[in-house]
């Protein structure tokens, strides 16, 4: 060309420009990384929705009881005045994560917490045969069969569990099955310190 | 035996691989001749040793040989023959090594085409593309091995989703493929123009036809895959800006700039630095869309691979090459002298707004589509980036660019004046008014729909006004410049014929935004009215298909009591892999599709969901003019006038 | 990679799906029905990944489920493209049929009936459900980059021409007429009858 000029600028600052594209990609790198690594172990789940209930009571309802199994319903009115830390948990008998789930939730009872149900979008007698079937391991046992309650408390599938302080605070919140990790490092360590 | 050739010609391909790697390589900086012509060669014996690999996976899928993994997860011996065969790439494993197929294919291409390329520009840019293909094979040697064997035997497989037994699926990948790989040969170009310190008008020439054809297979690709989703998914819906859709469009949007800032290089030798980075930036964004589809960022449920060392093995090999070609530019880019100057308005100055709009545009979808995994991973927060806000972020963008779109082709280079332009565009301006004016005026106030077709109109009117004031209608006789149009060199008709496309494709979704639905339940024998149609319901029968039973409604169309059209929407059930899917009727014509899907049936009535999506067909049609018009830029003689020497050559055979 | 390994992994793969896709399944209430949620997954993702998730029981949603009145059902759909289907990926409640998003749908139109306006539908569903179920995410101070995007970009942009070109200034920009032999260079590669 005729006029290929050479000229002489500041270079510091115009190679500054030029490391951009490097930086970028090296910043998006690194966290790629540390979300693989999350992924790995577990502490970055692209799917984890946080409950938005998290510090707040649960909202206002009444559900009735599941008649055949001759536990007390379940309502809002229950959470004023609790003894100790209450676990509510969501379940349904066509849900197959729920009966992988069952015998933490029945060692739950045994070890002598207060565990509440509800039953989401079910049929009574397949509820009841569940229970009949696997154990019950439920103190009370809310049957939420237009699953508008559960919408209320932001439940998005089943089983979910929550876990409220004897305020009647919600304070923790899983979807999905409890796994024997969840147990022994979330449920049973902060149900110890809400009693304490 | 054929699983375990398959097997063989890959680590073939991986050996040949490493040769392509280094010895041209050495042999440039060395200055061998010998060396460096080493490059093709090794180009074409990789391309046909992973050629034999892919066949002999094929060969297992078609005859369904339950030993090998892979036929076994992902293919029945229930398919139709030829979801079979397509299934072979419907999986991580199978698309992988289409993947590294295609990229040996565009390197034995770069050597079969390259024949004039300097040599130590021929053998860096093989070089790139066998360090490429390398870490590729090696990934699917070392994490996603296809031919490894099962024993005993499963008697059969484990089916194939049956929404991918499909055939727009089974075209959508390999076209996917092209253009991704194809960003592979110009990512190549430019780090070979990166080692080597120069960029010039000639490099430029080469690297257009590349950007131009991966652009066209991208564009291509992207469509049918939007098509699939909208007759597929049964919703009606063509765009989700769902994550994967947006890693699609990164390249094709990065590649789109590089396409128009290839013509400034071409052309004026100016933008160099700027080129050399869009060519590493479609690349790395190809690169960036397979790492997210396949390493389990995105979604663990649903990527494809859940074993996280796969994720970390493409981590590893992005870092290398994208970081590596980065590095690399920011070390040498200086070394280019800037050039070609240019008044902020000329062709020039179009083609860098062009540019800034569509880099910005890649800004927000790029940073719209990592947000919420970046903001989980830094603070636990998951808020969710979907469809509202990528339309609002991107269409403030989107509106100045199709405006400059109709002036850019029309401006001089180096320094023009607007306003004589304007002044020939003035027609399309007004026609554009009166596409908005119509709009509302015929249906309702439906502002955003109305500045789409006001859009569409200045875009179709621009490309015809640009051919016109290019072959002089109006300066001289019709005849003469009807002579002088068909004389136009093909990439001008080639960019007003894209640039029509994307006029076309904006007609397509401005008519979509003035979509409407119904959905009613009704009895056999009745009927409903919809869309100015009467739609009657003659019965839902059984249907029996060759691996699925189906639902199958047969919907009579009428208007004013004639039959217009008959519809048959039907639900399928796969019982291997018990799945159903949904398959929606569709008429289309040139005015829009009347789109029918079957729902549940109850209480002996049968919901029927009823769509009218005015001109619809246009979104996809326009695609396929865009990539018409690059294949038309690409055929222009003039673009491979880095030709003559052979042609020289060639007469001087021809003669002797 | 014996077979045991292969066996291990695709179970591990399996259990994983079951943890995520049906273990946390918004069903409905049919019993028999341990339906995975509709995750579509984008037509170029399903070329991969919809292998390992069975796609929905593609039904179409139920009519009591639309107003009567047009314009609410309007709006309605307006309320529901903006919210995001938990179970699913990127996808509206107006665009899934998963049986949350059909809740979901019913409880917009019903409060829509009532005659709540959209700010209190959205506002209903956000309580319950925090910011991942809106898609259009919120103005706060975490999303602050994200919208502010478009114009840091253009900014930027603007700002790197600017300084390319402020780089190239001491040099002068040259007559910026084409020389003679810039215009028969073009003219060659255009072959263009006016360059």
């Amino acid at each position: 060309m005729s006029e290929v000029m050479t000229p002489a600028p500041k270079p510091s600052r115009r190679k500054l420009l030029l490391f951009a594209p490097l930086g970028v990609a090296a910043a998006a790198g690194v966290g790629f990384w540390a979300m693989l690594r999350g992924l790995q172990d577990g502490s970055f789940n692209p799917r984890g929705v946080p409950s938005a209930l998290l510090g707040k009571p649960p909202p206002e309802f009444t559900l009735p009881a599941l008649e055949s199994s001759g536990l007390p319903a379940l309502s809002s009115a229950d959470f004023r005045g609790l003894p100790g830390p209450v676990v509510v948990n969501f379940w349904a008998s066509w849900c197959a994560p729920c009966i992988i789930e069952h015998p933490h939730l029945m060692a739950l009872q045994r070890q002598g917490v207060a565990l509440w149900g509800v039953n989401y979008k079910d049929r009574p007698r397949e509820a009841q045969a569940f229970l009949t079937r696997h154990g019950n391991p439920f103190a009370r046992l809310g049957v939420d069969e237009p699953g508008r309650v559960s919408i209320d408390w932001g439940v998005y599938g089943v089983p979910e569990t929550y876990i409220l302080d004897r305020g009647g605070i919600i304070r923790w919140r899983f979807a999905g099955p409890l796994t024997p990790e969840l147990m022994s490092q979330d449920v049973l360590p902060l149900l110890a310190r809400l009693r304490a | 035996m054929i699983p375990e050739l398959g097997h063989f010609a890959l680590i073939l391909a991986a050996m040949l691989a490493i040769t392509q790697s280094f010895l041209p390589l050495w042999g440039a900086q060395r200055g061998d001749v010998r060396l460096m012509a080493s490059g093709a060669p090794l180009a074409v014996a990789g391309f046909i040793a992973i050629g034999i690999s892919f066949a002999a996976l094929i060969w297992a899928y078609a005859t369904n040989d339950t030993t090998v993994v892979n036929v076994v997860a992902n293919s029945h011996s229930a398919k139709p023959m030829l979801f079979k065969i397509t299934g072979t790439w419907g999986n991580h494993e199978g698309s992988m090594i289409l993947w590294v197929l295609v990229l040996a294919g565009c390197s034995a291409a770069v050597a079969g085409f390259g024949g004039s390329l300097p040599s130590a520009l021929q053998a860096r840019v093989q070089a790139v593309m066998g360090m490429i293909s390398l870490g590729f094979l090696a990934f699917i040697l070392f994490t996603s091995n296809p031919f490894e064997r099962i024993w005993p035997p499963p008697p059969d497989g484990q089916g194939l989703n049956p929404l991918l037994q499909d055939i727009g699926l089974a075209i959508h990948p390999p076209l996917l493929y092209l253009g991704y790989v194809g960003y592979a040969v110009t990512f190549a170009f430019a780090v070979a123009a990166l080692i080597e310190g120069r960029v010039d008008a000639a490099w430029g020439r080469w690297v257009r036809p590349w950007s131009l054809a991966a652009w066209s297979f991208l564009t291509m690709g992207i469509s049918i895959g939007s098509w699939w989703a909208y007759y597929e998914l049964g919703w009606g819906g063509y765009w989700f800006w769902d994550p994967v859709e947006n890693a699609s469009l990164l390249p094709w949007l990065a590649g789109t700039a590089l396409l128009h800032s290839a013509i400034v290089v071409e052309k004026r030798e100016a933008l160099k630095v700027w080129t050399v980075l869009l060519a590493l930036l479609a690349f790395a964004l190809s690169l960036l869309g397979t790492f997210l589809v396949r390493s389990g960022v995105l979604n663990s449920v649903h990527s494809f691979a859940s074993d996280p060392a796969r994720g970390i093995f493409i981590l590893c090999l992005l870092g290398i090459y994208v970081a590596g070609a980065f590095a690399l530019f920011a070390w040498r880019a200086p070394a280019m002298a800037p050039a070609g100057f240019f008044a902020p308005i000329s062709r020039e100055g179009g083609i860098v707004l062009n540019n800034l709009l569509l880099c910005s545009i890649t800004a927000v979808v790029f940073v719209g589509t990592l947000y919420p995994l970046f903001l989980d991973l830094l603070t636990g927060q998951m808020i969710s980036v979907g469809p509202p806000f990528f339309n609002a972020a991107t269409a403030p963008l989107a509106l100045p660019l199709v405006m400059a779109m109709a002036v850019g082709p029309m401006l001089a280079w180096k320094r023009a004046a607007l306003w004589p332009v304007l002044q020939r565009l003035w027609w399309a301006a007004c026609v554009a008014l009166l596409a908005f004016i119509l709009t509302l005026a015929l249906a309702g106030w439906h502002v955003l729909s109305a500045l789409g077709f006001a859009c569409a109109f200045w875009l179709l009117a621009g490309a015809v006004a640009d051919i016109a004031d290019r072959a002089g209608v109006g300066r001289t006789s019709l005849r003469n410049a009807w002579n002088r149009a068909r004389n136009l060199p093909r990439a001008a008709w080639g960019a007003a014929i894209s640039h029509a496309g994307v006029g076309v494709t904006i007609l397509g979704i401005s008519g979509m935004g003035l979509a409407t639905e119904k959905l009613v339940a009704v009895p056999p024998g009745g009927s409903t009215t919809f869309a100015g149609y009467e739609w009657r319901l003659e019965g839902v029968r059984d249907f029996v298909g060759p691996n699925f039973t189906a639902r199958k409604a047969t919907i009579t169309v009428l208007r004013d009591g004639r039959v217009v059209h008959v519809m048959e929407p039907s639900k399928r059930y796969f019982p291997i892999g018990r799945t159903n899917t949904t398959e929606a009727a569709i008429r289309t014509s040139p005015a829009g599709d009347l789109y029918a899907v079957l729902g549940e049936e109850r209480d002996g009535e049968a919901v029927l969901r009823l769509h009218n999506n005015p001109l619809a067909p246009w979104i996809w049609l326009g695609a396929g003019i865009m990539a018409l018009g690059a294949a038309f830029s690409l055929s222009d003689r003039r673009i491979r006038i880095a030709a003559p020497a052979r042609r020289r050559k060639d007469e001087a055979e021809a003669a002797a | 990679m014996s077979f045991f390994d292969a066996l291990r992994r695709r179970a591990r793969a399996w259990l994983r799906r079951a943890a995520g896709a049906l273990g946390h399944a918004s069903g409905g209430a049919a019993p028999a029905a341990m339906r995975p949620d509709s995750r579509w997954a984008g037509p170029l993702l399903l070329a991969f990944a919809l292998l390992c998730v069975s796609p929905a029981f593609a039904q179409i949603g139920d009519t009591t489920y639309r107003l009567r009145d047009p314009v609410q059902e309007q709006r309605a759909r307006e309320i529901g493209k903006e919210l995001r289907c938990l179970v699913c990926q990127n996808q509206s409640i107006e665009d899934s049929d998963a049986s949350l998003a059909r809740d979901l749908r019913r409880i917009v139109r019903e409060q829509v009936e009532r005659g709540a306006s959209n700010e209190q539908v959205m506002a209903f569903v956000h309580e319950r459900y925090g910011d991942f179920v809106l898609l259009r995410p919120p103005f706060k101070w975490s999303t602050l980059l994200l919208w502010a995007t478009p114009a840091l970009a253009l900014l930027g942009g603007l700002f790197a021409i600017w300084r390319a070109r402020r780089v190239a200034a001491p040099a002068g920009i040259g007559p910026l007429e084409l020389t003679e032999a810039e215009r028969q260079r073009l003219a060659a590669l255009q072959g263009d009858p006016k360059a």
